[in-house]
């Protein structure tokens, strides 16, 4: 990526966490810190990895369906979703809820229980190896939602299918609802052993870099399917809600919310 | 059934270019041979994986496709239940589920593999169909409609030996309608399934019995029910039974009670089903199945 891209991704994603927290302010809790930390990995989906045009366009799933506000407001700045859309969210006469539904433009499946996303990726390769169209499924899944059986099941299945066009993403921010997920669950790492044991190709980034996101995609082997293990901070870009359990699920008060925009002005 | 279904499936997918066929580790073996044969990429097994193989299905009804995924009914839907019900129903999507070995088909092999309870389950899902064939002809007609149908559909089958009952049937096969199978006046069985075997030997016995002649309902559709039918039934005969080889928590007696309440009809009606309960009991089907008293002899001490 050139430098002026990267800046104008960085720029992009500030605004998109004061649009989140802005909507935030209308609903008593919102997944605000969960979507912070999957933010750059999305916006690097849509904006550098993804073809999104032609007959046949790649795909995004948001397996961790609790960060549907990073998704919402991406799909906002591409005219996919309306202002309006976003505005009405999780409201009466709103069209968008909690998690991604699928049936709304830009949703591809609906998600918000964890596990479901990387088996219907599967089936999507599958189906698009049989219909001979290069498509690339992209997914964002949580590392927590890695303690879904599911996952496990297809990752020990994909490589066995010879399926390729996967890249799924572990938004890897340590935190599961009740608090750090290494101390909860220590025997959980070491994570790139074992997703690389079950035959992926595995990558390790930061997860809030672009161009490490969006380099390390391009450069996968394409010989078997992608797993990208991003390091995130969850509630990345507000200092009082990084790494903080209890802000999976809260909207900010007035005053946290004039805090948290003063953290996330533009850069001079 | 499991051979009806290798032919009628390799029929379908000769018709139907998108159809796939996805299995987890159990499958229809040496029956699928010529399909296995012809349409080797559309063939997939997950090994035993069903929330994967029903996941995968989901994926692939996404990119157009009509996947069938099949495997022993208990591991078809209960395992996977949240994918059948978010992945297929919430999404409505164009899947059938085959649970083969539906009721109690597996007699010797114990509660972990008896599909006791599952129309209920199945038909407490929003947006999925319960198709529930008694013989391999209705199921052939089954799995066309459900290569042509725009949402999933649970189709639950027996699991071996299904003599042919419909040759001689007085009305064919539609989706969502009762199926009259043997004609009749006075007294009317309703069943579907596995079990209606035995109920055209329960018919035949009534008859030599009573004198009397006893018509047979297949109600190969038990999800959307088709009420109209079922009430113009109880209103019809003086007697209906409706026996089936399920849990009467939910399944087609408590319905058809419903219906009858709606209809205010004036006949007399009895239900028979499972027991609401794991017997831990083996044998033949025809052992387990008197076990929870369902046997002709049985079912004539009540109704006559």
């Amino acid at each position: 990526m050139k430098s002026h891209e990267i800046k104008a991704a960085q720029s992009r994603c500030r605004r998109f966490r004061r649009r989140i927290l802005a909507i935030s302010q209308k609903l008593p809790a919102l997944h605000v810190a969960p979507a912070f930390s999957c933010l750059e990995l999305v916006d690097s989906v849509y904006f550098h990895l993804m073809r999104r045009e032609g007959l046949h366009p790649d795909t995004f799933i948001l397996s961790k369906g609790h960060g549907a506000m990073a998704q919402f407001v991406v799909l906002e700045e591409l005219a996919v979703l309306s202002s309006e859309d976003l505005e009405k969210c999780c409201q009466a006469g709103g069209r968008l809820g909690g998690h991604p539904d699928y049936g709304v433009p830009g949703i591809e499946a609906s998600t918000g229980s964890l596990g479901h996303g990387l088996p219907i990726a599967l089936g999507m390769a599958a189906g698009d190896r049989e219909s001979k169209q290069e498509r690339i499924i992209y997914l964002v899944m949580s590392d927590g939602e890695l303690q879904e059986g599911s996952c496990w099941e297809s990752f020990l299945l994909a490589p066995s299918l010879g399926l390729k066009n996967i890249v799924a993403f572990i938004d890897y921010n340590d935190f599961i609802s009740r608090g750090r997920l290494s101390q909860n669950h220590p025997n959980f790492h070491p994570l790139v052993e074992k997703v690389r044991a079950f035959g992926w190709d595995v990558l390790e980034v930061d997860g809030h870099d672009h161009a490490a996101i969006v380099e390390a995609v391009q450069g996968r082997s394409r010989k078997s399917p992608a797993a990208v293990v991003a390091r995130t901070i969850k509630g990345k870009g507000v200092s009082f809600m990084e790494n903080q359990a209890i802000w999976a699920f809260r909207s900010p008060t007035p005053e946290e919310y004039q805090i948290a925009l003063a953290e996330l002005k533009e850069a001079p | 059934m499991r051979d009806a279904f290798a032919r009628a499936i390799y029929r379908a997918t000769k018709d139907h270019d998108n159809i796939f066929l996805l299995v987890a580790d159990i499958s229809p073996a040496a029956s699928l041979d010529a399909f296995r044969r012809e349409f080797p990429s559309r063939l997939i097994d997950t090994g035993v994986a069903e929330q994967t193989m029903v996941g995968m299905a989901a994926g692939l009804a996404l990119r157009g496709f009509k996947p069938f995924a099949y495997t022993i009914a208990t591991f078809t839907i209960y395992r996977p239940f949240e994918q059948v019900r978010d992945d297929l129903c919430y999404q409505n999507l164009p899947v059938t589920l085959v649970g083969v070995g539906a009721g109690i088909s597996y007699p010797s092999l114990g509660g972990t593999h008896w599909a006791q309870e599952d129309v209920a389950i199945m038909s407490a899902l929003p947006n999925m169909s319960v198709l529930a064939p008694c013989d391999p002809a209705e199921l052939e007609s089954c799995v066309l409609a459900c290569a042509n149908a725009k949402g999933p559909i649970y189709l639950r089958l027996g699991k071996a030996g299904e003599p042919n009952l419909t040759e001689l049937a007085p009305e064919s096969f539609h989706f969502g309608k009762l199926r009259r199978i043997k004609e009749g006046s006075g007294i009317c069985l309703l069943s579907y399934g596995p079990i209606m075997k035995m109920t055209l030997n329960l018919a035949a016995e009534i008859e030599s019995r009573s004198g009397g002649s006893v018509a047979v309902f297949s109600v190969h559709t038990l999800k959307p029910l088709d009420r109209e039918g079922v009430a113009r039934v109880l209103h019809e005969f003086s007697i209906t039974v409706i026996i089936e080889e399920h849990s009467q928590c939910g399944g087609l007696g408590a319905q058809v009670k419903q219906i009858a309440w709606d209809s205010a009809a004036r006949c007399k009606l009895y239900t028979f089903g499972l027991k609401d309960e794991y017997i831990h009991s083996y044998g033949t089907q025809d052992d387990l199945r008197r076990a929870h008293g369902l046997a002709p002899e049985l079912i004539m001490k009540d109704i006559l």
